[in-house]
């Protein structure tokens, strides 16, 4: 067996029909499969140690306080973290930004103040700041995307006008969830540490594609869902850098989070616990822990190169179908593991339901990216997303699938 | 290509999708409503020329898919001449026609919507521009959004 069989084998969802053809899920950006490993942390989690975590002394409680902090602890190796008390449990990538906008921005920011984002975000990194910079008379300024398919990037020569000393944050998405432009994270921090400007880093498209090592991309903050890892939905990550966390006031208050209580107030503890006030998604941070070893097992040097494998034969096969625009990078160029594209006189929606008759898996939509779609005259696109187990025989499908739907909407 | 696949594609569908009928803003308008389905970015305005009770002219604009296009293009055949009470009406038989796939028999092209039944997402695909015409008809000024409506 391959090693791309093998990786298949571990993922019991990808072994089903769909429409009576084999499912091909390119829909990765999305929501990425849950490979057996993973799986059975959640079922070995609630069959054998479930209990509630930090205050119990029995026997179960104590096994479970074990396995979520050891996930804390893997996860904090996972993206090389300083310390696991960086890592802060969330809901997910959305989650994650929303308590940086709330609890940092709102005690940090004051009138006249700038964030500095960029025009390729996903809503989950746009409108937080948005609202936050109302609240406190800031202004959101944005680093434009080059090109009329937004192939150029970031315009990096644009940070030495925008990095004025109002910037007090600079918030970016590491991968395109709508381009697979891969922005140079490193330089950007670097540009925004320079001025002392707080970095906020939206890692949900790379997270489990990338090599990520917080210390060396020298960012305060970092977001990610574990669902697009391997991981199971309803758990992500908040890494912040440990002084960062301790200063900031927690976003929600309750039980687990204090020091002590009085009728009068209360005191909060250190960061992590500060920041996860109830009981915590203990099965799924615990899983989560799983999908870092199993990607750390596959290697995600080899996910990256995977990716980009596929990527470059999706550009090459996709760019002779007729009618189509496909946006970001061009052939040729790095890009994350997905494209997105337009197809003449026929709408994404169609594009989908059709491509679904095949067994594919599409997304169709505004990618949650609408100013983007909107600066590119699009009011939707098509993208496929790659993973670990995609193969360039599916990508075949696809083209043959987009071929079918542009005979028959256009002839 | 699957049976439920070129029911939802029927030919009638696509000759709108690629030919709208009364597709473009109207100058003489004294109604418009905005339509917008926020899951997909699909948009659709109706423009109404009211002549007392009665929809003297009507047209559409927007953008989306072959299936939101194609039905506000044939609804807008469909209303011309229609009172308020007469669009309802006409509006709660196409409802009947895309969630069940029951079409009566003096129905004729709404019926082609029947396909619509076995693509429950695609309900509100076809039901966008009708929320935009029957606001437009109750002079209610709010964008019709298919995520706050019944569809």
């Amino acid at each position: 067996m391959s090693d791309l069989a093998r990786t298949r084998a571990d993922f019991p969802i990808l072994h089903q029909q769909v429409n009576g053809k084999p499912l091909v899920y390119l829909d990765n950006g999305a929501t990425s499969q849950k490979p057996r490993r993973v799986i059975d942390a959640l079922v070995h989690y609630y069959e054998r140690d479930n209990s509630n975590v930090h205050r119990g002394l029995h026997a179960l409680s104590m096994r479970a306080t074990d396995a979520y902090e050891g996930a804390r602890t893997r996860i904090a190796k996972f993206i090389h973290a300083a310390d696991p008390a960086e890592i802060i449990f969330t809901r997910g990538t959305t989650e994650s930004i929303n308590i940086v906008a709330h609890s940092w921005a709102r005690a940090h920011l004051k009138a006249g103040d700038v964030i500095l984002t960029t025009e390729m975000e996903h809503h989950s990194n746009l409108v937080p700041w948005q609202q936050a910079a109302r609240a406190v008379g800031a202004t959101v300024r944005y680093i434009p995307v080059l090109g009329a398919d937004a192939e150029g990037g970031l315009d990096y020569a644009a940070l030495d006008t925008l990095l004025t000393p109002e910037v007090k944050l600079l918030a970016f998405t590491h991968i395109s969830n709508t381009l697979g432009t891969i922005n140079d994270a490193a330089r950007l921090c670097a540009r925004a540490r320079a001025i002392g400007a707080v970095t906020v880093i939206d890692a949900a498209q790379s997270i489990g594609h990338a090599r990520i090592d917080v210390q060396a991309l020298g960012c305060d903050f970092l977001a990610f869902s574990g669902h697009k890892m391997c991981g199971p939905t309803g758990i992500g990550v908040l890494y912040g850098r440990r002084a960062l966390l301790d200063q900031l006031a927690p976003d929600e208050t309750g039980g687990g989070m204090v020091v002590s209580v009085t009728y009068e107030g209360a005191m909060w503890k250190p960061s992590p616990e500060r920041h996860e006030a109830g009981t915590p998604n203990i099965a799924d941070a615990i899983a989560l822990g799983a999908a870092c070893d199993y990607l750390d097992e596959i290697g995600r040097d080899a996910i990256a190169a995977h990716d980009h494998y596929l990527a470059q034969i999706a550009m090459e096969k996709l760019s002779v179908v007729p009618g189509i625009r496909i946006i970001g990078p061009r052939v040729g160029q790095p890009r994350g593991g997905l494209v997105s594209f337009a197809l003449a006189e026929v709408h994404a929606h169609d594009v989908v339901t059709f491509a679904d008759e095949d067994g594919l898996a599409l997304r169709g939509g505004h990618h949650c990216n609408q100013p983007l779609m909107r600066k590119l005259g699009l009011t939707s696109t098509t993208r496929a997303s790659f993973y670990l187990y995609n193969t360039a025989a599916e990508i075949d499908v696809l083209v043959a699938s987009l071929h079918r739907i542009q005979k028959f909407f256009v002839g | 290509m699957s049976a439920d696949l070129s029911e939802l594609y029927q030919q009638v569908i696509l000759d709108h999708n690629r030919r709208p009928r009364n597709r473009g803003k109207l100058p003489t308008a004294n109604r418009v409503a905005h339509g917008n389905n926020p899951s997909c970015g699909d948009e659709c305005s109706v423009h109404l020329r009211l002549d007392g009770d009665r929809i003297a002219e009507i047209t559409f604009d927007g953008s989306g898919c072959a299936i939101s296009q194609a039905s506000a293009s044939l609804m807008t055949t469909q209303l011309k001449g229609k009172t308020a009470a007469e669009a309802q009406k006409l509006y709660d038989e196409f409802h009947h026609i895309v969630t069940t796939g029951e079409a009566p028999a003096e129905i004729s092209d709404l019926a082609a919507f029947a396909g619509v039944h076995t693509f429950p997402a695609r309900i509100k695909c076809a039901t966008l521009g009708w929320h935009a015409a029957l606001n437009a008809l109750k002079g209610d000024p709010l964008p019709a959004t298919t995520e706050t409506h019944k569809d």
